[in-house]
């Protein structure tokens, strides 16, 4: 990557995270091999302290900032990136692992580790765009094949990214699945949660668990008192809103709200 | 195909029609097979009743019944062996004759950078999952509200004389069969009596069939409504109708006619909805709203789409595509990358007084058919003749919102 070169750059950055966004990424290997020779991408792995030094056209970043180095790091990838996009809940709303934004990190880090003081962490699992201005926010967990290639497309092409926000119900009744809310009474979260996974669980007879986070227009509380209706507790229902976003603002509100209420 | 309506009040005359036994309803399933339509009627699949390719009288939903509520529909077995004894379905005809998403154009680039047109796009089955490659269809089943829906899209979509055709609904359209279905057991969402739609199909259709089922016999009274349908009909093995069969025939709509979950009092529903802008109603449904978009989505008569496009990774091919938009999405009222309707309470009074109001002044009709659909499929449970009352008792004098919240305290 020291050659000038007139090809796009691609620069794939990782924080903390499953790998699974990237596993999507070369899944995606038929669609890519159209751009070989079009494109350059140069991967940058998590234990890599290196940044290469780009400049690169598009970075992707997978997974969240939970260490001093990261938060640092972070701002080092934004420096060398012409557009920065965030890809999966990890890099869009803190991951799973924002579950210790609701605990104290400090208590499990003595349980876990025999020698915490070996230990960097911070208090918080935070998104990318906690750090640094993102250019386009691909959610998740882990993201749509096609939705990546859109957009890498639109950023190849110099437009915008056709990524809807609305609700996964949208994705039902176009591919023609039967509600299993209305129609069996299971949970399900797809009425607030965005589409982007081609509503894949109410096809397979499942509510939806959020993965792609909060669509546009989030009415939490409405859902809640849905979910109350088809026989969920209130700390099940904490549970539901805290996975793999429980850190995006609407979903972390919501459960904080049911917390609150449950707990006398 | 469309011909004038039939007066409904009062019994008809035996005329044309033809009473089939079960064998009879059978060899009008093959007729159509034979004549090159692909037959979608209903089928029972993943608990619901849903428009599927059919071969046989096997695939229907025999002594299948519904429940439908609020936010809430469940199959039931009814004891007997009714093929048609359910109400309105997940899906009206609007997935076949307007499918989610259809491709209305691809281009690409030549090696030197000029475009060149791909040729006209692929007849498209959409993503509707209705099983069925793309038609002619024969559409067998179509309950009253949707035949009526069906009426009004071939207005907006089939040919104002302000606006052309749109070509895809046309030649879709155009190539339709249609056997229609008079109602026997309405649903408790249904109010097409209300809405003058239903339960007995009154024009449009090519056929229309009701069903008489007693103790004793079952059979079908096949009514023709078009050249077609009396040429197709010509074709089964039956008899002539007498007075006896319709009187049984006018018996079963009667009877569902007074069987109706739900009323919409239309009366000056109009001039409500245009001067309930800043009700409190509106923030009141607000407060339950999801802006999932199911209502819109389910809507035999919603024809809102936006437009789609989209390159491929090397840039050298471009696709167009229409595809099912709804006034309940941020994006739909999307003006320079911003939206207009922040408030879910903007985009339902939109939806609503459009449905019920301003569809009158652009189109001459009600954009309510009475179906019920956007009050079952409602994960919120939120039902438009309730919020019409409120609304209605609002401009009464009453408080609309404090009215909502308390029926909803006794439902
Ligand atoms: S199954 Fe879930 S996501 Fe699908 S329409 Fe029903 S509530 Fe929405
Ligand atoms: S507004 Fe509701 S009841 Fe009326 S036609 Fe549409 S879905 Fe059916
Ligand atoms: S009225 Fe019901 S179905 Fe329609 S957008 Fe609101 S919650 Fe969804």
């Amino acid at each position: 990557m020291t050659e000038t070169t007139a090809l796009p750059s691609f620069a794939v950055w990782k924080f903390a995270s499953c790998d699974g966004c990237q596993l999507t990424l070369l899944n995606c290997e038929d669609e890519l091999l159209a751009l070989a020779g079009k494109i350059h991408i140069a991967y940058f792995p998590e234990a890599t302290r290196a940044v290469a030094e780009g400049p690169y056209d598009v970075s992707l970043v997978e997974g969240s900032v939970t260490t001093p180095e990261d938060a640092e790091r972070i701002q080092r990838v934004r420096a060398v990136s012409r557009r920065l996009v965030t890809i999966g809940a990890c890099a869009t709303s803190g991951g799973i692992q924002a579950l210790r934004n609701f605990a104290a990190v400090e208590e499990f880090r003595s349980l876990v580790y025999a020698n915490p003081t070996y230990v960097a962490t911070l208090e918080r699992s935070t998104p990318i765009s906690a750090h640094v201005t993102v250019d386009f926010e691909l959610r998740g967990c882990p993201i749509d094949a096609g939705q990546l290639v859109e957009v890498i497309a639109a950023y190849l092409h110099g437009r915008r990214p056709r990524v809807p926000s609305y609700s996964v119900c949208v994705e039902c009744k176009r591919r023609g699945t039967v509600c299993v809310d209305v129609a069996h009474g299971i949970p399900c979260l797809g009425p607030v949660t965005q589409a982007g996974c081609g509503a894949i669980c109410p096809a397979h007879a499942r509510g939806c668990y959020g993965c792609f986070g909060p669509q546009d227009s989030t009415n939490t509380g409405s859902l809640a008192h849905r979910l109350r209706l088809l026989g969920m507790s209130e700390q099940d229902m904490v549970r539901v809103f805290r996975t793999y976003n429980a850190a995006a603002e609407p979903f972390r509100r919501e459960s904080t709200r049911l917390e609150e209420v449950s707990t006398p | 195909m469309i011909d004038s309506p039939v007066d409904n009040t009062t019994q008809r005359a035996a005329g044309s029609a033809v009473v089939v036994g079960r064998a009879g309803l059978q060899t009008l399933v093959d007729v159509l097979a034979t004549r090159g339509y692909t037959v979608l009627g209903p089928t029972v699949r993943d608990g619901a009743i849903i428009h599927s390719k059919i071969t046989s009288l096997d695939d229907l939903p025999q002594g299948w019944g519904d429940t439908q509520e609020a936010g809430r529909y469940r199959l039931r077995r009814r004891g007997d062996d009714a093929l048609f004894g359910f109400a309105s379905g997940a899906q009206s005809a609007k997935p076949t004759l307007y499918p989610t998403s259809v491709m209305l154009g691809r281009r690409s680039r030549n090696g030197n950078g000029a475009p060149t047109s791909v040729g006209t796009p692929p007849a498209d089955a959409g993503e509707s999952g209705d099983g069925a490659s793309a038609g002619p269809y024969a559409l067998l089943g179509v309950r009253s509200c949707d035949l009526h829906a069906i009426g009004i899209h071939d207005w907006v979509l089939g040919g104002r004389p302000d606006a052309g055709p749109d070509p895809d609904y046309e030649r879709r359209r155009r190539d339709l069969f249609l056997v229609a279905v008079t109602c026997g057991d309405p649903s408790g969402t249904c109010f097409c009596a209300s809405m003058g739609t239903g339960p007995r199909p009154d024009r449009g259709y090519d056929l229309a069939l009701t069903e008489l089922l007693d103790d004793q016999t079952h059979q079908f009274l096949l009514e023709p409504g078009s050249p077609l349908g009396a040429n197709v009909l010509a074709q089964l093995p039956g008899r002539p109708a007498e007075d006896a069969d319709l009187a049984a025939a006018h018996q079963v709509a009667q009877s569902a006619a007074g069987r109706m979950g739900r009323t919409l009092d239309t009366d000056g529903l109009r001039e409500i909805l245009y001067s309930a802008v800043n009700s409190l109603v509106w923030e009141d449904i607000a407060a339950r709203c999801l802006a999932c978009e199911n209502c819109t989505m389910v809507c035999p008569t919603c024809f809102c789409t936006s437009i789609d496009d989209t390159t491929d990774l090397t840039g050298t091919t471009t696709e167009r595509r229409r595809v099912w938009d709804s006034c309940f999405s941020s994006a739909f009222s999307g003006v320079h990358g911003r939206s207009i309707r922040t408030t879910v309470a903007s985009r339902y009074r939109q939806w609503m007084t459009h449905k019920l109001a301003s569809w009158i002044d652009q189109f001459g009709t009600s954009g309510c058919v009475g179906c019920g659909r956007c009050i079952t499929w409602c994960p919120a449970s939120i039902d438009l003749t309730a919020e019409a009352a409120n609304l209605r008792a609002e401009r009464n004098g009453a408080n609309g919102a404090q009215a909502s919240r308390a029926l909803r305290r006794t439902t």
